[in-house]
């Protein structure tokens, strides 16, 4: 199982796709780490800068609806695996990129809309980081003193996925 | 209580339901192409497990980049071709042969009823239009496909959209998709699949169809559905005569997938097609789309004509009746890419390439190309294309380019007049 949990990277703005996560020049990499320096790279929003310091410090990603939409290019997922970035956090995922984080052993987590805008309060803080617990199906923020506990619904497939390490190896032991 | 025909491919297709909710599906068709397959071979060789399921279910292109424009792209072609004669993967279309993906499968007939079909391509979803269950997957998912013809989806509601009237002039499958994606929104249909039936669709060539359900993905959708009947029965003929007695016989074996009467749907969509306008985007997701009329004088840079959405023969054909005998605009670049060689080679012998040509279009080999700016027709810093394709991300076809999404007919019309332009007027 991977390790989950860390400074977080608040993206906020829904509809988030793949061509902004990865464009789609890079797609001719052939291995996952030499998609390292690419992350985010077309992505535009306030304030964000794709090769920042608090893109290199994050572990987990916070951000609204339909995240991931677009193509389905799992190089997405590998580009914040490679970043060190395992988990993402949103009001809701597109399908393919939600079932590509799950099947490479990555955390794709649902918040109903109040519990992501709980989250986006911590946006500012310096110190802002989040613990994700998979088997218990809750993440904690903490900052400054604060903390708080969220729980999440995970489909039990996914979650299996999660623990098993990714897709390959359940599929290969079941099928 | 009656079925819809994805569920009718679920249950004929299910192998395994581990938990609640997840189903295991046996896969008819693996579809695979040289961008995200070579990452699971490479995958499956460290794993020491360098097999296929079956190498007949197998279908492989090299569509994205072709021919090889550097060192990295033919090293991806080589990973797909030398993977391809080791299994003997016999339908392996290499360059001389390829075209886009989703046009040159259902081309050579790879598609039918009732079959399960993934690949590593979001745009997967166009091999509905024959009343299959077609996902477009990540790597992972390919990989497991490849080693094991097996796939684990969430069984998907259905979203059923009533397409009926009568298309009016200067209105195509592909201003009909614009206006579902702007009524269902960008994820409106995720972990859905979209089912288009009514008068509209029995009208509909299967290339049409395959250009609603192209764009399925567009408002997130699973897969497009088409319902089978006699016109695709015609359009898969050449590849199943040997297979039934009769046409009749054929159309009654494919009609088992078609869904109940009374089968349930999650929505239902009525839209009257009578009513529509030649429709684009005016923005960075695909649900922004305006009819051609509010749009109207909006400067371009280039028209690109192709891709698995609109670059089959049909399109060609419109794009070429509107502009026979006229030049595009000195400011315009016009690029063509009929999306299969066989495509190309019919509009060579119906005249239609010399039409393009006369106009001053560039005319390129079958590829994905400007779709996803990977390889020729990028655009500058600023520029903006008009595109027969199906995404419109900001930067989807080269930083900072700007794409309007239309149809061929649109896209002709504008080439001419050098800014968007509605194409009834020509027709």
């Amino acid at each position: 199982m991977k390790t989950f949990g860390g400074p977080v990277l608040f993206l906020d703005r829904s509809d988030i796709n793949t061509d902004e996560i990865i464009p789609a020049k890079y797609l001719t990499e052939i291995t996952k780490a030499d998609l390292r320096p690419y992350i985010l790279e077309d992505l535009k929003l306030p304030g964000f800068e794709p090769r920042g310091e608090k893109t290199k410090a994050a572990r987990v990603i916070v951000s609204r609806a339909n995240f991931g939409c677009g193509s389905s290019r799992e190089h997405a997922p590998w580009v914040f695996e490679v970043n060190d970035i395992t988990t993402v956090i949103a009001e809701s995922f597109a399908r393919i990129f939600r079932q590509n984080m799950f099947n490479c052993g990555m955390a794709a987590i649902e918040l109903p809309t109040e519990k992501i805008d709980s989250l986006f309060r911590y946006a500012d803080s310096p110190d802002v980081t989040i613990g994700v617990d998979v088997e218990r199906q809750a993440i904690t923020v903490k900052s400054g003193g604060e903390e708080e506990t969220f729980t999440f619904d995970i489909s039990p497939f996914d979650k299996a996925l999660v623990l098993a390490g990714g897709w390959v190896d359940y599929a290969d032991q079941r099928y | 209580m009656g079925k819809t025909t994805a569920e009718k491919i679920f249950a004929s297709h299910l192998v395994d339901e581990p938990f609640p909710g997840t189903r295991v599906l046996r896969l008819d068709v693996v579809m695979c192409h040289e961008i995200t397959t070579p990452i699971a071979i490479a995958d499956l060789m460290a794993r020491g497990k360098d097999r296929v399921f079956d190498p007949t279910k197998i279908k492989a292109v090299i569509d994205h980049v072709t021919p090889s424009k550097d060192s990295k792209t033919a090293t991806q072609a080589k990973i797909l071709r030398d993977w391809a004669r080791r299994h003997n993967i016999r339908d392996f279309f290499d360059v001389g042969f390829n075209g886009v993906c989703h046009a040159l499968f259902p081309e050579k007939g790879f598609i039918r009823p009732g079959y399960t079909v993934i690949m590593g391509d979001s745009h997967t979803c166009t091999h509905g239009a024959f009343g299959a269950f077609a996902a477009g997957v990540g790597t992972t998912d390919l990989e497991v496909g490849i080693l094991k013809g097996v796939c684990a989806f969430r069984e998907p509601k259905t979203i059923r959209v009533n397409l009926d009237g009568t298309l009016p002039k200067g209105v195509y499958a592909k201003d009909v998709i614009l206006h579902v994606i702007g009524l269902l929104g960008v994820n409106g249909a995720t972990d859905r699949v979209i089912e288009f039936r009514g008068a509209a669709v029995d009208a509909m060539t299967m290339e049409s169809r395959m250009t609603l359900c192209n764009m399925a993905i567009e408002a997130g959708g699973t897969s497009g559905i088409c319902m089978p009947d006699a016109v695709t029965v015609d359009y898969l003929w050449p590849f199943i005569q040997n297979d039934y007695p009769s046409k009749e016989a054929a159309l009654a074996a494919f009609s088992q997938w078609r869904s109940d009467d009374d089968a349930v749907y999650d929505r239902v969509v009525d839209i009257d097609v009578s009513l529509l306008e030649p429709t684009v985007t005016y923005g960075y997701k695909p649900d922004l789309v305006k009819p051609i009329s509010e749009m109207v004088g909006t400067p371009v840079d280039q028209v690109y004509l192709g891709s698995c959405t609109n670059g089959r023969l049909e399109d060609l054909r419109v794009a070429a009746q509107i502009l026979k005998g006229k030049k595009i605009a000195p400011t315009v670049r016009g690029i063509l890419s009929p999306a299969t060689p066989k495509i190309y080679r019919d509009a060579l012998q119906e005249g239609l390439i010399d039409i393009f040509m006369e106009a001053g279009f560039c005319v390129t080999n079958p590829t994905c190309g400007a779709c996803l700016g990977m390889s020729n027709g990028v655009l500058a810093e600023g520029e903006v294309c008009a595109s027969t394709t199906n995404r419109n991300f900001m930067g989807r076809m080269g930083k900072g380019g700007m794409v309007h999404l239309m149809s061929p007919a649109t896209s002709a019309a504008t080439a001419i007049e050098g800014v968007m332009a509605d194409p009834r007027k020509y027709l």
